[in-house]
């Protein structure tokens, strides 16, 4: 339990910013760039927390409260999901609405801090935030009811259980690809991906995670970047044990393996982005939408 | 019982003795906040007493009463709805100290205590009562003191129209009512309320859409939810609490007693229900994201989360029918809880947004801004509510949209497909969530923080303790709800029984097990959120504080370039235009050098506004030209009509 727990927090912990250097790499060669060290996300954190912070006069307490949200949360949510074979530390029927929940509340206090600058760019960026998340909402509970009702409890474990490998081969299989594709939509609108959301754009106009944070400044930023990339990590948690069930047996293969799908997730983000054009915001609705269409069908598949 | 009597005299006659003292003193304002803490702390003792001899009282005056006795119960199903009411109300008491002091408003403050006190001690009568014509009684004294506080302020003309708008819906549930007991008696064979599962099924629609129909209007379900937005918004800030965290909810309560009364349910009940549910919460949502009037806004959150608890009665009404009875009892369980949760944190945001109208005078939310810094108790005790509504954890909200979604999760465990369909209550549910969540970021955002968006919220000042302190206490109650969830469980439990007998409570055992590890995460995510938080504030010391936020270089922005309420809500306003019909005015800037122009956008109420209004208009206006046409003046034609009647009259006999 102890060593489970502490196993999974070293993964979370230690290869998060990880895979934010994959994804850069693999855009930079794509365009035929050497790109930045593997390891600059590392250097860009000490760098943030050596630095000071600046605040502006319109700012409240509520204005620290979104970076502390932004980091606590995915901690927190990565203690109930499955990293590939890896159980769960904390597990009990139902924890995957509060595992959901969790990412609203980090949410909620993401774009309340944004708004507490006062500057009518944040406040957009705020708006869009709120809007794509409670679009993506639906998608990921109807992949969750796929998952459900493929498996024999209500808890993330089970969810995610090695049952997974036969329900591939088995007719089911159809239903888990689209919910892949779906979850695979969410993941880049919750991280703020391309064709959703350029995170490398100059303009501010058209940002949305990345105007959200604008003022923050110093180790307080710091902790946004680095909660942003242990949500990537846990958000690819499913998607790498759905694409990925295989049970070896021993902890270390496991990781191996569970790290292995991250690194797999993470450039399959790069691919996409240096492939794709963000899209037009009114655009992005219309592919959410879609998305959870897509993942009704999924459902209709495994309720016939 | 006789604590229970006591309790609802003293609500019942805590306005009186103000009645007889000065209009400018504050002698009577006291006398009823303290009968008003007398009474429910004497409705406490009896639930304690009723709840710790576990199970039920029952009191019964036979005497010549239409129907028999006089007859009052107290039970789990009851215990449930007046358990908030007890926290609610002495709260709102409090808070009227300061927010309606008699000094200040001499012409309608004795007549706000004496019904508020009335308004109360008749919730408590039909709560608790089970003789129909009791049951009516408490209904009709409810609906018509619920008017009274609509239209405090009755010098205003938006107050008495909503007022009447109120009593006219009312009045049409009440109508629906005096036509359900009647065949509920024919069922039963007395107009006392039967025993549980007693009824037969036969001649149960009728029953049923009549209860349907009356108690989902006073609850505000989906198109009948017309009358509530601007009664909320009318009345005065804890009378609106009190409505909207009790008083509506004597609908569902109206609901739930019915249904429980019948041994069998068909499975159309159920899905009406859930469907009913659904498009309350989905558009009560998207409505309230497009109000810009704080209280309008509130009120249609109501509407949205009577939508959630009818979703969990539906869930329970279809695991009844189905015979699941972990789905009935996760359903009800939920549907109850969140009775209670949305009465809290409900009467908590009405409760602050009044000491945010008290201190900036105006409830429009595009007026406010930067409030946080100026009242700084009223916007933590907000962020809470808001948090708590949004069904977050680790606030009460979460816990009884959990025991839904589980609920929803549970129908597809079935192998029946058609149950499955059911499940798309967790993605409805989702969707409300996260449009709740967007309105909520608004209200807060727009209204506490960035820059005064008026010299008025730039003076605004603190609420005075007499208000913040009901605000804490209800805070406190939706975080103990949040963070020790297990305390309620022997009470859900125990309903769930009273509603459909002991097999589906002894499951809720088991199912409900989790709610400890919820209670676990969501106090070690406290911590963590504390000490995270200290710890920044530590490291941000000796930081600057006295430069003004990026405006992309340009160093002199103004407040009013500061992202507006409505803006905020125009993106998911117009994905919803399909249920909205927002309205837009103006706005087009044209030419090389635009001149001046004016942009207004505001969302009347679908079914009030756009339907009911017109309709009647309508009918006015035929009626007044039948009129004209029949009663012309013209003698001879009288005759005729005279004339007329004696041969239809004479025909009908002979027949």
């Amino acid at each position: 339990m102890i060593g489970g727990l502490v196993l999974h927090l070293t993964l979370l912990l230690l290869f998060a910013p990880l895979l934010q250097g994959v994804i850069v790499k693999t855009k930079a060669r794509f365009a035929g760039r050497v790109g930045a060290p593997l390891l600059q996300p590392y250097y860009d954190l000490a760098r943030l927390w050596r630095k000071g912070f600046v605040f502006s006069t319109t700012t409240t307490w509520v204005f620290l409260a979104g970076p502390v949200v932004g980091l606590v949360v995915p901690l927190l949510a990565s203690l109930m999901i499955p990293f590939g074979a890896l159980p769960a530390p904390v597990s009990f029927e139902g924890d995957l609405i509060l595992f959901v929940y969790l990412f609203g509340l980090a949410r909620f206090f993401t774009a309340t801090a944004a708004l507490d600058t006062g500057s009518s760019f944040e406040g957009m960026g705020a708006v869009r935030e709120v809007t794509f998340s409670c679009l993506a909402e639906p998608t990921v509970l109807f992949a969750l009811l796929v998952l459900a009702r493929l498996s024999e409890g209500f808890s993330l474990n089970a969810l995610l259980g090695p049952h997974l490998t036969e329900a591939w081969r088995s007719d089911a299989g159809a239903a888990l690809g689209l919910i892949l594709v779906c979850l695979f939509v969410v993941l880049l609108v919750e991280n703020s991906r391309i064709p959703f959301d350029d995170p490398t754009t100059h303009l501010e106009l058209t940002m949305i995670h990345e105007v959200m944070v604008l003022d923050h400044s110093g180790p307080a930023f710091g902790m946004i970047l680095y909660g942003a990339s242990l949500k990537l990590m846990v958000l690819g948690a499913l998607l790498v044990r759905i694409l990925l069930p295989l049970q070896t047996g021993w902890w270390l293969t496991d990781a191996l393996v569970f790290l292995g799908g991250q690194l797999g997730v993470a450039v399959a983000i790069g691919v996409v982005e240096s492939t794709m054009a963000r899209l037009r915001l009114p655009r992005v609705p219309q592919v959410l939408i879609g998305t959870s269409l897509l993942s009704i069908f999924a459902l209709v598949l495994v309720l016939r | 019982m006789i604590w229970l009597l006591g309790g609802i005299l003293l609500m019942m006659v805590s306005g009186v003795p103000g009645l007889f003292c000065r209009r400018d003193g504050h002698g009577g304002e006291r006398l009823a906040c303290l009968a008003v803490l007398a009474g429910s702390a004497c409705g406490l003792i009896a639930l304690v007493l009723v709840l710790g001899q576990g199970g039920e009282a029952r009191l019964e005056w036979p005497m010549s009463f239409p129907g028999g006795a006089v007859a009052l119960r107290l039970d789990a199903i009851s215990a449930t709805f007046l358990l908030p009411l007890f926290l609610l109300a002495p709260c709102g008491a409090v808070y009227g100290l300061g927010y309606w002091p008699q000094r200040e408003h001499p012409a309608n403050g004795r007549k706000l205590r004496f019904f508020y006190g009335f308004i109360v001690g008749s919730v408590m009568l039909l709560l608790t009562s089970r003789n129909g014509v009791l049951f009516l009684t408490g209904w009709e004294l409810m609906a018509l003191s619920g008017f009274f506080l609509i239209s405090t302020e009755d010098h205003k003309e938006d107050a008495r129209r909503a007022g009447f708008v109120y009593l006219i819906a009312t009045h049409c549930g009440t109508l629906a009512l005096f036509a359900l007991f009647p065949l509920l008696e024919r069922g039963a064979g007395s107009l006392m309320w039967p025993e549980a599962g007693s009824l037969p099924a036969a001649g149960s629609t009728l029953i049923f859409l009549l209860g349907l129909f009356a108690f989902g209007l006073k609850s505000g379900l989906m198109p009948l939810h017309f009358w509530l937005p601007g009664a909320h918004a009318a009345a005065p800030s804890h009378a609106s609490a009190f409505l909207s965290g009790v008083m509506i909810k004597t609908g569902i309560y109206g609901l739930v007693r019915l249904t429980s009364l019948f041994a069998e349910i068909p499975p159309w009940w159920g899905w009406t229900v859930l469907l009913l549910g659904m498009v309350s919460g989905i558009l009560g949502v998207a409505l309230a994201l497009a109000q810009h009037d704080i209280k309008r806004l509130l009120a249609y959150h109501s509407v949205e989360n009577i939508g959630i608890i009818a979703i969990g009665l539906g869930l329970a009404l279809l695991g009844r029918s189905y015979q699941l009875p972990e789905l009935m009892a996760l359903g009800l369980a939920g549907c109850l809880l969140h009775v209670a949760n949305h009465g809290l944190f409900k009467s908590l945001l009405f409760l602050s947004a009044g000491s945010v109208i008290h201190g900036v005078g105006t409830r429009e939310i595009d007026h406010f801004g930067g409030l946080l810094k100026r009242q700084p108790w009223t916007g933590a005790l907000f962020l809470g509510g808001a948090v708590a509504i949004s069904g977050l954890p680790p606030f009460n909200g979460f816990i009884s949209e959990w025991l839904i979604y589980l609920g929803a999760f549970q129908t597809l465990k079935q192998p029946a497909a058609l149950l499955g369909v059911a499940a798309l209550a967790a993605p409805a549910l989702a969707l409300i969530g996260g449009l709740a969540l967007a309105c909520f970021v608004k209200v807060f955002g727009i209204a506490f923080l960035g820059e005064p968006r008026s010299t008025a919220a730039a003076q605004a000042h603190e609420a005075p303790p007499v208000m913040l302190a009901p605000m804490v206490v209800l805070l406190a109650a939706c975080a103990w709800i949040g963070l020790l969830p297990g305390t309620l469980a022997p009470l859900l439990r125990a309903a769930v029984a009273d509603w459909s007998g002991a097999n589906g409570a002894a499951l809720l055992n088991t199912t409900l097990a989790p709610l400890g590890r919820i209670g676990l995460v969501s106090w070690l995510l406290l911590a963590l959120l504390l000490a995270g938080m200290l710890w920044l504030r530590h490291a941000a010391r000796g930081a600057r504080r006295d430069v003004s936020t990026w405006g992309c270089g340009y160093r002199f922005p103004t407040r009013r370039m500061q992202y507006t309420a409505s803006s905020f809500a125009d993106f998911l306003v117009r994905l919803f235009h399909f249920g909205l019909w927002s309205e837009r005015h103006g706005g087009r800037v044209s030419g090389l050098f635009p001149v001046p122009e004016r942009f207004s956008s505001h969302t009347p109420d679908a079914v009030l506004d756009r339907m009911l209004f017109p309709l009647f208009r309508g009918g006015a206006w035929l009626f007044r030209h039948l009129r004209a046409r029949i009663q012309n003046g013209v003698t001879a034609i009288y005759l005729l009509y005279v004339a007329l009647t004696l041969v239809v009259l004479l025909t009908l006999f002979t027949l």
